[in-house]
């Protein structure tokens, strides 16, 4: 299996605080990873550094098939070249409809003068319709964004990122503030998702990462401590010390 | 009767935005009456100097409407759209300034008994506009000043190219917030001192003067003239009502509100945001620039005291009391705050007399500003523009065709618009 996405040697310094040190991580095309580990693991920093939002000071982040480097790409340029993120707290834009919202990530030409002239087509509008009868979101088009629950907003930003057709997404914490069988249907969007792209969860609900059905890797102040199945992760003697132990 | 799901179908510009057509529909009106009650071309209700103020305030207008679309769309709250204002003015002023000086002077030369030639007469030109500050040298900046085509591209293009460098030197270094602020004021104030200078070769502190003076159009008198450039004044800002409201319909609006509220989403959805601040920076650039060419005819004076930043500091006070975030609500400030600035500085207000203490309006009227600039940030942040929400909400309630009531027997939305 030819592989997306592969972090080597990354490490990060924050004031002194070794927030990522020494991190290896890889995942294939089609490919669904869990992380997990305890608060202050590196998790959302490791995002942070794939999305481009940190730069580490030491290793390389390979992406895609020629294996460019993701270090010299900035946030945007990363997230066209094909990387999705959804935040822990749901981040849509409050003040434009569910439609605008939904419109703005559809994977269209993303630069100033191609946008200006942009105007929607009907399969836009249909692909619109359709992603947002799959969140459950049909009804809401014309609703203002930050009129809606906050399990209906983190639909929307699920939604947003399948509309921007990444090639890889990170989801922080997807389940959290939703009912149980919201949480049926994120795992089920994610593993069909991830039948056609990588995608990386980052969760600390074991009953969802079971469910999940996939590899999982733990981290620990900042780097690896067991990567494989959630049964052989929960068996290892570290990995209970340290983050399921408590 | 079964749910349908909902879908916004493509519809026209003026269906979306139905408050573009009332506002180019009052515009209109309100420029036929003006026209009609003038001294050029009426019944002489409005004073040629009162047309002119108009006149004027339908280009701050104009700049406030540039200004809505970088600070109330894209929150950029620059503080040098003024500047820009004042470049434009400056560069149709050298213009004006120069074409006019060698009318006078050919017209002075042409009794001598050696017609002059062409180098003597621009010696002649020089001497005239830069006697003031001991100099007769054409600076290099007038290199164009006898094209007037040449002239009106720069009214766009060096306002562009300033905000185009300045913009992008700023936003690839992800200044933001009040840091920004800080840094445009810095440039206005770097410019307006700059110009101040008498080898800045704008006429320092005299600045450009006798503008209104039209040249080859000395035998149509003010009063025409006035009008012309009313009307002038009302097409361009007529047009860059109609383009901002093109610029923030579609998915480009999207966006740029979407930089407003939350920068760093954007960007993780793939959009250059410092793409997009360049991008609107340097338009609204321009267009300030040729609200400043119409601007400084119809007044017949620039100086780099315009320039200062306090200028521009007014244009976020307008901006703010009419309405951020929606084009009339710019208008509407700009026009309402200029005119009873107008009114309260031109000595027409009554002094109120508090027996120990007289308010004179000319200065209190700052403070007063000061003071409802304030309270319509602190109680009412969407300004005057604001009221028309509350007109809106009275007159039907917008659920975009869902239900209104609680089960498919409650009144329809459809029934309660009739």
């Amino acid at each position: 299996m030819s592989t997306l996405l592969e972090v080597s040697g990354v490490s990060v310094t924050f004031d002194g605080f070794r927030a990522i040190n020494n991190l290896s991580f890889a995942i294939g095309q089609a490919e669904l990873r869990a992380i997990i580990g305890p608060n202050g693991a590196g998790k959302t920093t490791f995002m942070d550094i794939i999305t481009g939002k940190t730069r580490p000071d030491s290793g390389t982040i390979l992406w895609g098939e020629k294996s460019v480097s993701l270090l010299k790409m900035s946030e945007a340029q990363i997230a066209r070249a094909g990387v999705g993120r959804k935040f822990q707290k749901p981040t849509v834009f409050e003040d434009q409809s569910v439609q605008e919202n939904l419109l703005m990530a559809l994977s269209n030409a993303r630069g100033p003068f191609a946008v200006l002239v942009w105007r929607p087509a009907q399969e836009d509008l249909d692909r619109v319709r359709d992603l947002a009868s799959e969140i459950g979101l049909a009804d809401a088009l014309p609703r203002k964004a930050g009129e809606l629950s906050h399990g209906q907003k983190q639909w929307l930003e699920i939604g947003m990122l399948l509309a921007q057709e990444p090639r890889l997404l990170l989801v922080d914490e997807p389940a959290a503030g939703m009912t149980p069988a919201e949480r049926e249907h994120t795992t089920e969007i994610l593993v069909e998702a991830a039948r056609t792209r990588a995608v990386v969860v980052v969760e600390h609900d074991m009953e969802f990462i079971r469910r999940l059905n996939c590899r999982v890797t733990v981290l620990h102040e900042g780097s690896v401590l067991a990567e494989g199945s959630l049964d052989h992760v929960t068996a290892n003697k570290e990995v209970i010390d340290v983050y399921l132990g408590r | 009767m079964s749910r349908t799901p909902l879908s916004q179908p493509r519809r026209s510009f003026v269906a979306r935005n139905p408050s573009v057509l009332v506002f180019l529909a009052v515009l209109a009106l309100f420029t036929l009456l003006v026209t009609g009650l003038s001294e050029g071309f009426g019944v002489g209700l409005i004073s040629t100097s009162f047309v002119k103020t108009l006149g004027k305030t339908l280009t701050l207008a104009l700049v406030a409407v540039a200004m809505d679309l970088v600070w109330g769309y894209a929150g950029i709250l620059s503080l040098g759209h003024f500047a820009f204002f004042g470049l434009g003015g400056y560069m149709i002023g050298m213009w004006l300034m120069y074409e006019r000086t060698r009318q006078i002077v050919t017209d002075s030369m042409a009794n001598a008994t050696i017609p002059p030639s062409e180098s003597e007469i621009v010696d002649a030109i020089g001497t005239q506009i830069f006697g003031v500050v001991g100099s007769s040298e054409f600076p290099l900046v007038w290199a164009f000043a006898d094209s007037l085509a040449l002239q009106l591209l720069l009214v766009v293009a060096v306002p562009g190219l300033l905000a185009l460098v300045f913009g992008w030197l700023a936003f690839r270094s992800r200044v933001t917030g009040v840091y920004l602020s800080i840094l445009t004021q810095a440039m206005t104030l770097a410019l307006a001192l700059y110009l101040f200078q008498n080898d800045s070769g704008l006429r320092g502190n005299n600045g450009l003067s006798g503008l209104q003076n039209i040249p080859h159009l000395d035998h149509v008198p003010q009063s025409v003239l006035s009008i012309w450039f009313f009307w002038a004044s009302a097409a361009a800002l007529a047009l860059g009502y109609l383009f901002a409201a093109w610029i923030v319909s579609g998915k480009f609006g999207s966006v740029i509100r979407g930089i407003r509220d939350n920068e760093a989403r954007v960007r993780f959805l793939g959009y250059s945001v410092e793409g997009y601040k360049l991008f609107l920076f340097t338009v609204t650039a321009m267009i300030a620039g040729i609200a400043g060419a119409l601007y400084y005819p119809q007044a017949g004076i620039i100086n780099p005291a315009e320039i200062a930043p306090i200028a521009s500091i007014y244009l976020a006070v307008w901006v703010a009391i009419g309405g951020r975030g929606r084009l009339y609500g710019a208008v509407i400030g700009a026009v309402f705050v200029s005119l009873v600035s107008t009114w309260f500085t031109g000595g027409q207000a009554p002094d109120i007399n508090l027996g120990f203490y007289t308010i004179s309006w000319v200065d209190w009227w700052t403070i007063l500003l000061g003071l409802s600039f304030v309270a319509v940030t602190l109680f009412a942040p969407k300004g005057i523009g604001g009221l028309f929400d509350l007109w809106a909400g009275f007159r039907h309630p917008d659920r975009h065709g869902a239900d209104l009531g609680p089960d498919h027997g409650a009144l329809r939305e459809k029934e309660a618009t009739e």
